[in-house]
């Protein structure tokens, strides 16, 4: 019968713009980004102005841990491309694959050297002694800011940490990590 | 209003109960079209005695009668009860009672959900008007129901959500069934462009109400889940966005707008040519016009939020889609006068409303095109230059329409003619009256009184007293409205089958009153 078929389309009709109704929710996010209304960066009111945007740096990133030390240890990502000034997160993992508690410290080195002073840790796991139980794996951040003053013929650094084995020797590890902090 | 009197005509017909429960199961079109009327107008005393009250706040600056809070229940309820339950019921009352009688169909298609279209008004209605008891009283985050303040407020905030669902469901079943009246039981002859401007207007105005009223369910069901069940589709603090809200319900808010004129332009197409003894000047065009309009209302939606911060390619957008639309409402309004050109003109209620319409209606259309302007808007939106704007097109418009209607086919739905003396005092104390409410308000809005507020600075005093001395003769004239409609179901002159001397159409074919059932046999149409 005819009322039945117009009566089954409308009906259909209706659900379907019931349905657009909450598929405008994601075409609105899509919107936005693509054309880049409302997105947080066009948002923020303080641009940090300390970024040096001409020139880019490669970062490196390298982990090892001392022959004495049975925990495994790795950066989860290997280089990075960044503008000095820019604020950087990392994150390394390491694993205690003995079984038993260690306690271990981590020591940052810089390649090349006259890079070092310009490194600027605002947070690193290896400020502090790191205590992994038996088995443990642990996921840590580093958060840095390349000075812009650094020399502009340094294209590429190279951030590389070694994990001691604490316990005695702890009071030794925390002066050469101050010293390599400058 | 086809009442005992006709009983006996049963025959043949299952038998009809009485009392309330002849009411609660008919599935008449005619009576479901006069139940609509009914609800419709006892909700009009309702929100416009809170209009009354708003007006009376503001006849002097301070705080007089109300609180703030019930000042902001008072202007939510109002516009929320005037769009939901006042103009859409009223239109969808004379589509119940017109689009079979002129289509030569004997009942709309589906009498049974016809019945359920109309019996979820009250239950929507109920709920609004209660929630003024609850603690905390009615919902007052405006009717547009923006976060993050409805998504702040109390239990009534949940049943205003719940109404605005009863009395969405009502209208899409209401649409449907006159979508499907309108295509499948036209008499034989009557093709599509043979159909009366108003049967026209209805089926765009349903075809709209069917694509927006499931995306406003959307909408408020997103508030609803944010409310009570923790998703954060508006709550920023959640990762959400408000700003979306207001993009997700003006895409339902703008063709709504549309959708309470459309068939107040076919109402006025119908009356205009009665009593200029002319057919319709340009039929083919008003056809076309009112397709227009309803394609690019669905364009325009974001010219409601100019002041929310938009790009500006955006807004030249939506500024010239917004102004493109006055191009087939100027067709309209140019047929009207072409209609009335040379014609015979008689001045009966139905027709001092309808040019009333004509002229008032345009008004409103130039304040709408001002606002259109995204630089002049940032400096109107949310004054009283606004609020002037939608009521010249919502009270001299719809409001107006339905008048207008209600006069020129009471004498088909009673049988006895109207009070020609208490209509014309009706028509002229709501002329002025609405007039004298709303002109001044341009000036408030353009000086910048915001709107929603129930206090003002000192210098807007006079045109506030102004325009609460018009809204309080606008208000109780239209207890002369009352009067008018009950007189004519108790008595009155007898009314011809033609009720008016130039009328045209089916519906002047059968008797007056028109029969509890009429066209069991479709007529022939040439």
């Amino acid at each position: 019968m005819g009322n039945a078929r117009t009566l089954t389309k409308l009906v259909v009709a209706t659900l379907g713009m019931f349905g657009f109704g909450f598929a405008l929710v994601p075409f609105y996010y899509k919107i936005c980004e693509v054309t880049g209304i409302n997105s947080g960066d066009e948002q923020s009111l303080v641009r940090n102005t300390q970024v040096d945007t001409s020139r880019w740096v490669t970062l490196e990133f390298d982990a090892n841990t001392n022959t004495a030390l049975p925990w495994q240890f790795k950066p989860m990502q290997r280089s990075l491309r960044v503008h000095p000034g820019q604020l950087v997160q990392v994150e390394y993992e390491v694993t205690n694959s003995s079984n038993q508690a260690i306690v271990g410290q981590a020591v940052p080195s810089y390649g090349p050297a006259r890079a070092a002073a310009f490194f600027k840790k605002i947070e690193c796991f290896c400020f502090t002694p790191q205590t992994l139980a038996a088995g443990e794996r642990r996921r840590m951040p580093v958060l840095f800011v390349l000075d812009p003053a650094m020399d502009r013929e340094v294209h590429t650094v190279t951030l590389s940490y070694t994990f001691f084995d604490t316990g005695a020797k702890a009071q030794a590890a925390d002066r050469r990590e101050a010293a390599a902090r400058g | 209003m086809s009442d005992a009197a006709h009983a006996h005509d049963d025959h043949g017909h299952h038998a009809r109960p009485s009392g309330v429960m002849r009411w609660l199961t008919t599935t008449n079109h005619k009576d479901i079209g006069s139940l609509y009327l009914w609800f419709s107008f006892i909700m009009l005393f309702a929100a416009g005695s809170m209009a009354l009250l708003i007006r009376a706040e503001l006849f002097q600056p301070g705080m007089q009668l109300v609180q703030p809070d019930f000042f902001n229940q008072l202007t939510t309820m109002h516009g929320l009860i005037m769009i939901f339950g006042v103009i859409m019921p009223a239109f969808t009352g004379f589509a119940n009672w017109q689009v079979p009688l002129m289509l030569g169909a004997p009942d709309m298609a589906f009498p049974r959900m016809n019945n359920w279209s109309f019996w979820l008004l009250p239950v929507a209605g109920i709920l609004l008007m209660s929630s003024f008891l609850l603690p905390g009283g009615a919902s007052a985050g405006g009717w547009t129901m923006y976060p993050p303040l409805f998504i702040q407020g109390g239990i009534s905030y949940d049943l205003t959500i719940l109404a605005v669902h009863i009395m969405g469901l009502s209208s899409i079943m209401g649409s449907i069934n006159i979508i499907t009246t309108i295509l499948n039981m036209r008499a034989p002859g009557i093709t599509l462009m043979k159909m009366p401007m108003f049967v026209w207007t209805w089926l765009i105005t349903a075809y709209l109400l069917i694509a927006t009223m499931p995306v406003l369910a959307g909408a408020v069901t997103m508030l609803l889940t944010d409310r009570n069940f923790g998703t954060h589709f508006f709550n920023a603090a959640g990762g959400g966005d408000p700003v979306m809200f207001q993009h997700i319900f003006w895409f339902f808010g703008h063709p709504e707008v549309y959708i309470l004129i459309l068939p107040a332009f076919g109402i006025v197409s119908q009356i205009i040519p009665t009593f200029s003894r002319k057919p319709l000047f340009g039929y083919a065009s008003m056809v076309y016009a009112t397709a227009s309009i309803a394609i690019l209302s669905f364009t325009v939606w974001a010219h409601h939020m100019f002041a929310v911060g938009m790009p500006v390619a955006a807004q030249l957008f939506f500024m010239l889609t917004t102004m493109l639309i006055a191009v087939p409402t100027g067709v309209k309004v140019f047929n009207w006068v072409a209609t009335m050109w040379k014609g015979s003109l008689t001045f009966e209620t139905p027709m001092l409303f309808s040019i009333a319409f004509v002229c008032l209606f345009t008004i409103g259309g130039f304040s709408g095109l001002v606002l259109a302007i995204a630089p002049v808007d940032i400096q109107l939106q949310d004054t009283y230059y606004v609020v002037a704007h939608f009521h010249y097109v919502l009270v001299s418009g719809a409001l107006f329409s339905i008048f207008a209607g209600i006069y020129f086919w009471l004498p088909k739905w009673t049988g006895h003619m109207y009070d020609e003396t208490l209509g014309k005092w009706h028509f002229w104390l709501s002329v002025i009256g609405m007039n004298t409410v709303f002109f001044p308000m341009h000036f408030l809005g353009l000086a910048g009184m915001p709107r929603r507020i129930p206090d003002y600075a000192l210098q807007f005093t006079d045109f506030n007293q102004i325009a609460t001395l018009g809204a309080f003769i606008f208000g109780f004239s239209q207890l002369i409205f009352l009067a008018v409609i009950l007189k004519s179901i108790k008595g009155g002159a007898r009314a011809p089958d033609r009720v008016w001397e130039g009328a045209e159409g089916l519906e002047w074919t059968v008797p007056s009153p028109a029969p509890y059932h009429t066209f069991e046999t479709a007529p022939v149409v040439k």
